[in-house]
Parts: structure tokens; C-alpha cells; sequence
């Protein structure tokens, strides 16, 4: 089985395979265990990732993490996967939320945090991280299988100068998806700027999150944290309501498709668009470009359906530890050590601070708000705000969809052709719900033990 | 007379062959079986449980509109950048064979973006034609042109053939004055002579004396059209709005490598080589024989 691994990753491309360097450990100069750590974060957020592990090797004299950049974040996680059919897995990979099913299902590849703590007589109570957290990587009776590292989540960002020029209040801001169309409509006509609204990440935000803001589960039941029958909800009255909301305020010209995925981001710092939904670690780039006043808020709800929304979910990576053959129980240490060190307040403050990630630990936020950095930063806290608003429901607590990048895409596909005027938004939400359950299907098929 | 390398020892040809043989097996035949192996089973992505599922996967394909659409996407668009590319290399070549002043500095610009890495020109066709970033994109929607890319299909597609074929114009021109520049100058003298116009030279004496290059060239852009513009589409579209720019071969990435999905990913390869060696078969059997070496 081992043998035919090397090619895995690329079987399906009939390309020349690319040969992984060995990511077996080595006890390297000074008698320390390396461990090796794949991240999918390019850019100032690599910077501090290999910074992290920096703090930590110098921290400690038994244990190196050497951090190495491997692409995005797919391909970090495929090429881990690949690793490991070749047996040269990475102590730990920084797989994305969305491949959290995936990985969860893979039972002899990973190693959960909380066997590895255990292992390690490490003690590290999971009430400690931060509920919205904790809950998407947590199984169903509530251990932590990968470790929390960056999470974030979206908010809303607002051009105020735009907001201004467009006569609206610079301090009473939107709140509900009403408030937001009539602001879309000023700004349109005196806001002055090359967009009114657009988003990125059209998935999480605009279906995702709205799923868990308003209680209502994406796929049932559940969103699959309850097994691999879950099947779409599509259905339900508010992915409609989304949906032609968008659709009806593209074609007045109130909003703008920015693309798929990460497309649409770069649009507000760059002053083109007056409303705009990130991830709140999208911070660091506005601080550094916007030539103009803006304020990070909580995201809009429907307040025809709800006046009291949920709590929104995280988005961003967590750690996972891999097997392989050969792995010995100080490595395994090391990388409990590792969990251990990020997850201390000091570091994890830091943490915070620098990448405009939400804090792992409650602990974390306190001395963060102590310091008064939420004054300095306004709008810094309207991320652990939204996650952390109201107690998680089985439908807010996160997703656990098998080929959920596949279903994402599939959503962002339909949308667009809605965009397109091919089809309304009833028929676009019936074609994703249709072509998702397929993709939910077949990984149910697939992963059935 | 014909001299004739007699090996003595009769290992020895073997020997000398061996590293090519190898090579070849190793990545191009341990693979390509490896691929028909896969897109019979079904499996999770690390491997572990793997089930054997006949043709399943083919079916599933076969039954997914979508991808009906991807392979018509496949044509028409290895289609236009193959004329295209061909056809504007052709005009560049033929220009540039004339006596003009500097031609050797025309010949060796035109070369340049054959130099230049897929996703780098996928970046300059953003430049272009992104409809806020763009310098094009920007004129259109300001001629009142609602251009944008990243939401209609067609001039998704449109943009991704004229990036794919531009990048492939300096390769054909390459070929293309080669092929020119060997055409004995007597026979285009005595056609002058004959009072044959310059159109009249070129359409009887010149193209059908390029058709070998022409042919080569054909067979070369059609399966790089095919297999090798994988970096365009990607960077600049990905495969998208909806499918309208998702080619077999950037289906097969993305169910493979994104979506995990390694049984549907191997069978759209078995697909793909099978199309690609009918397709080289059709060449050489009917259109080669209208080749005149």
C-alpha cells in the first residue's frame, strides 16, 4: 500500500511525479528532536507562523520545529495526504477548516490532541479555548482532535469617508441586512467610490455564517457533526432570502461579485468598494493600505427572522498531527510540547496581536482587553465578539461536511450563474443543494468503515 | 551503400537503451497505469479504505452534464487557440521573412513570450482585461461595454484563448520562418516569372511547401492547447464563472487535488489519454497524407 503513494498526488494528472523531501525526523545538531510543521500562510502571516516556531525552539533546548511553507492552504493538506501515503508525513500539518471532516475521518493517520496531551501528561483543559473555537475541532464528546492556531472570522467592513460623503451616520452603523441595502443605495448614488458593496469568501459569508447567525443548520442534521448522513438544507426560507437579496442588489448595481474564494478582499483597502466582508485577519492589510477612515463590525442579520442571531463561526486552520512509521514517542512529545507552548497566554497574546487572528484562549482576550489594545485597535474585538455572543447551537457550532471545498466551490459556481442571469435563485440554491449531496454521498461511500 | 553497426555483444544494445527504457517506465508508464488502476476503485483520500467499483467512475462521469460541458469547453477552446496561434504566427513569419530593415530584432521580440512562465502571463492578461484592475478592462466598461470576466462566461473563455494563444504565437513563428526560409528561392523566382501574383505564390507554392511544418505544428498546439494550459486557466479563471472555462485537464486537477477525489480524477486521465491517442491516430491516418515532404 506504501509503495504506490509516492505518485498519489498526482496519479489523477498523468504528470511526472514530484518526490517530497523526507519529512522523517532527524535528531539534528545539539541532540535536539526536529519536528517538522507545513503551513499554508504566505506572506507577513508566514512571517509570523516561522516566528512562532522560532519563540518556541528558543524557548526550549529539547525540540526544534522547523516550519516550511508548502503553498495554500489545499495544497498543504493534499500534499500532507500525499506525505503520508508515502510515509514521510510531517509531524504537523496546518489543514484548513474546511478539510476539518476529511482529516477527522482519516482514523489511523492523525493523532488527536487530546491522546497526545495524555500521552504526554501535558494537562491543557479544553474550556480554556474559546467555545466557538474549540467546538469546530472538538468530536462529539467534546475532546479537541486538532489543535486550534489561527482562526478567524468575517466581519463587516465599513468605508466610513464613503459613508460620509453618502450623508450616513459615521457612528450609528449597520446592523441588520435591511440597514445595509439602504446604505448599498446611498452609496451607490454620493458614496463615490467604484462599488457600494461587495464580499469575499462568498461561501462562508454569505451562507455559512448566515446559517449559523440565524440557527439554521446548513446541512441537517447538524452540519454533520453527527455522522456522514448529513444531507444540504439549501431549502430553508433564509438561504432564498440571501440569495435574492444578492441577486436583486447585483442587478440595481448595489453589489459587486468580486470572484471566487479570496477575490473580492482586495477591493476595500484599496478605497473601491464602501461595504465590504472579509475575515477579521484581513486587518493587517487594510491598517497598511486604506488611505481613508473605516471601522471592522459584526456581520448584518435578517431582523425578520431573528433579533437575537447566534454566534458566527471561525474560519482559517487548525493543527493536525500525523502519523507515520518509524514515529517515536519524543517526537510525538515534541509536538505536544508545541501545542502546549502556543497555547500559553503570553504567546498566544502575541499571537493575537500580530496576525489580527482571534485569540485561541479566553485567558488571552482578558489580559488582550486589559491592556487596553481593543481601545488602541477599535473594531479589533468585533471578531470574538460575533463568536463568542450567545451559547453555540447544534447548527452555530461549525461545519463538518465531507468534500466541503468541493461544496463550497459549487455554491460559488451556482451563484454565479445566477449572477450570470442564467437562473433565478431558487433554482441555483436547488442546483447546489443537488450537486453537494452527490459530493456528501460519495465521501459517506467512501470514508464508511 | 549502406554501412551497418554490427553490436558483438548482444547486451550491449540493451545496455545503451536502458537508461531511455527507464526513464520511460518510470514516469510514463508506472503512472499511466497507475492511473487506469485507480479509476476503478474508490477510495478516501489518505488511502485507507479503498473499494473496487468496476466502472463506476466512468459512469458517474458519463452521467454528469457538467462534465459533457467541460469536454465541449475542451474543444472549442483547443480549437480557436490552435487557429489562432497558428494563424497569427503565420502572417508574423511570413512579414517577417521579407527584406526590412531590423528584421532580426522583429524575429527575436517575437520570441520573447514563449519565455515567459504561464501564471506570469496569465498576470499580464489581468493587467489587461480585469474590468477594475485592468487597462483594457477598464476602457471597455468606460465605452459603456459591460466587460467583466470573472461573471460572463464567454468573455472569461475569450480571455483565456487569446492568453493561451498569444503565449503559443512565438513557438509556431519560430517554426514558421524555419519552414519559409528553406523554401528554395528558385521556385518562388520562377513563379514571379510566370507572372504569379504574391497571393496567387504564396497560396500555390509557399503553404502547400510548409505543410510539413504546418502539420507538425497542428499535431504540437492541439495537445499543448489540450494538456499544457493548465497554468493560464488557473491563475487567470480557475475554471471559472461556473464551468465555462473548466477544461478535462483542469477538471481532473481540481477532483484530484482539491476535491480529493482520486477514483473520478484517474478515470478523467484514462479519458483524456484515450482521446489524446485517438486524436493523434486521426492525424497521422488522414490528414498526413495530404502532407507534402
Amino acid at each position: 500500500m506504501q509503495r504506490r503513494s509516492l505518485l498519489a498526488g498526482s496519479a489523477g494528472l498523468l504528470s511526472v511525479p514530484f518526490i517530497a523531501p523526507s519529512a522523517r525526523a532527524q535528531t539534528g545538531a545539539g541532540g535536539r528532536v526536529e519536528i517538522q510543521f507545513w503551513y499554508g500562510l504566505a506572506g507577513a502571516l508566514g512571517e509570523r507562523v516561522a516566528e512562532q516556531a522560532q519563540r518556541f525552539n528558543e524557548s526550549q533546548d529539547r525540540y526544534r520545529v522547523v516550519a516550511t511553507f508548502r503553498g495554500s492552504y489545499p495544497e498543504v493538506m493534499s500534499g500532507a495526504i500525499a506525505a503520508w501515503r508515502a510515509g514521510t508525513a510531517p509531524h504537523i500539518a496546518q489543514v484548513f477548516e474546511v478539510g476539518t471532516a476529511t482529516m477527522m475521518s482519516a482514523g489511523p493517520a492523525i493523532r488527536p490532541v487530546y491522546e497526545l496531551l495524555g500521552e504526554a501528561g501535558i494537562e491543557l483543559d479544553p474550556q480554556r479555548y474559546l467555545a466557538g473555537v474549540r467546538g469546530y475541532y472538538s468530536d462529539t464528546q467534546g475532546r479537541m482532535i486538532s489543535m486550534p492556531h489561527n482562526s478567524s472570522s468575517a466581519v463587516m467592513w465599513l468605508n466610513l469617508d464613503a459613508f460620509e460623503r453618502a450623508g450616513l451616520s459615521t457612528t450609528d452603523l449597520p446592523k441588520t441586512w435591511a440597514e445595509v441595502r439602504t446604505a448599498a443605495q446611498a452609496l451607490r448614488a454620493r458614496g463615490g467610490t467604484e462599488m457600494a458593496m461587495t464580499t469575499a469568501w462568498p461561501t462562508w459569508v454569505m451562507y455559512e455564517q448566515m446559517s449559523s447567525l440565524h440557527d439554521v443548520a446548513l446541512a441537517s442534521p447538524a452540519n454533520g457533526f453527527q455522522g456522514l448522513d448529513a444531507r444540504m438544507n439549501l431549502a430553508d426560507p433564509i438561504f432564498l432570502k440571501q440569495t435574492e437579496m444578492l441577486l436583486e442588489m447585483q442587478r440595481a448595481g448595489h453589489f459587486t461579485y468580486g470572484g471566487r474564494d479570496g477575490g473580492g478582499g482586495a477591493a476595500f483597502p484599496a478605497g473601491q468598494a464602501a461595504i465590504s466582508f472579509n475575515s477579521s485577519a484581513g486587518r493587517a492589510a487594510v491598517q497598511r493600505e486604506a488611505r481613508f477612515r473605516w471601522a471592522s463590525v459584526v456581520l448584518p442579520h435578517h431582523a425578520d427572522i431573528t433579533n437575537s442571531p447566534k454566534n458566527g463561526v471561525i474560519g482559517g486552520a487548525s493543527l493536525w498531527a500525523l502519523t507515520s512509521r518509524n514515529r517515536t514517542a519524543a517526537e510525538y512529545r515534541g509536538v505536544a510540547e508545541f501545542y502546549r507552548f502556543i497555547s500559553d497566554v503570553e504567546q498566544d497574546k502575541w499571537w493575537h496581536q500580530v496576525t489580527g487572528y482571534v485569540p485561541l484562549t479566553l485567558a488571552a482576550y482578558e489580559a488582550s482587553k486589559a491592556e487596553g489594545f481593543y481601545e488602541r485597535n477599535p473594531g479589533a474585538d468585533a471578531a470574538i465578539t460575533q463568536l463568542s455572543r450567545a451559547q453555540p447551537t447544534p447548527n452555530s457550532q461549525g461545519f463538518r461536511l465531507g468534500g466541503f471545498v468541493e461544496i463550497r466551490n459549487i455554491i460559488q459556481e451556482e451563484l454565479e450563474r445566477g449572477f450570470q442571469n442564467q437562473q433565478n435563485a431558487q433554482t441555483a440554491l436547488a442546483n447546489a443543494n443537488r450537486r453537494a449531496d452527490v459530493v456528501l454521498r460519495n465521501f459517506e461511500r467512501a470514508n464508511r468503515r | 551503400m549502406r554501412r551497418k553497426v554490427i553490436f558483438g555483444n548482444k547486451l550491449l544494445p540493451y545496455l545503451l537503451l536502458a537508461p531511455q527504457l527507464i526513464v520511460t517506465a518510470i514516469f510514463f508508464f508506472w503512472p499511466a497505469a497507475e492511473a487506469i488502476r485507480y479509476s476503478f476503485l474508490r477510495q478516501d483520500a489518505f488511502g485507507i479504505s479503498v473499494m473496487f467499483v468496476g466502472l463506476e467512475n466512468f459512469q458517474d462521469l458519463f452521467a454528469d452534464e457538467r462534465y459533457l460541458q467541460v469536454i465541449w469547453n475542451t474543444i472549442w477552446f483547443s480549437f480557436w487557440v490552435t487557429v489562432l496561434s497558428m494563424g497569427v504566427a503565420l502572417l508574423l513569419a511570413v512579414l517577417a521573412d521579407r527584406h526590412i530593415r531590423g528584421r532580426n530584432t522583429y524575429r527575436t521580440l517575437l520570441i520573447w513570450p514563449y519565455a515567459i512562465a504561464p501564471a506570469i502571463a496569465a498576470v499580464l492578461y489581468i493587467f489587461l482585461f480585469h474590468p477594475s484592475l485592468g487597462l483594457l478592462g477598464r476602457a471597455l466598461n468606460g465605452f459603456g461595454v459591460p466587460w467583466d470576466y470573472r461573471l460572463n462566461g464567454d468573455q472569461a473563455m475569450l480571455v483565456v484563448i487569446l492568453a493561451a494563444a498569444w503565449k503559443q504565437v512565438s513557438y509556431n513563428f519560430l517554426f514558421f520562418l524555419a519552414g519559409l526560409q528553406s523554401i528554395p528561392k528558385s521556385v518562388l523566382e520562377a513563379a514571379a516569372i510566370d507572372g504569379a501574383s504574391p497571393s496567387r505564390r504564396f497560396w500555390t507554392v509557399i503553404f502547400p511547401l510548409l505543410s510539413p511544418t504546418t502539420f507538425f505544428l497542428l499535431v504540437i498546439n492541439i495537445t499543448s492547447a489540450v494538456f499544457d494550459t493548465f497554468g493560464i486557466i488557473d491563475a487567470l479563471t480557475g475554471g471559472g464563472p461556473g464551468n465555462a472555462t473548466q477544461t478535462m485537464i483542469y477538471r481532473a486537477y481540481v477532483d484530484g487535488r482539491v476535491n480529493l477525489d482520486l477514483g473520478s480524477s484517474a478515470a478523467q486521465s484514462v479519458v483524456l489519454m484515450i482521446a489524446v491517442m485517438a486524436l493523434t491516430l486521426v492525424q497521422f491516418r488522414f490528414i498526413e497524407r495530404r502532407v507534402h515532404y
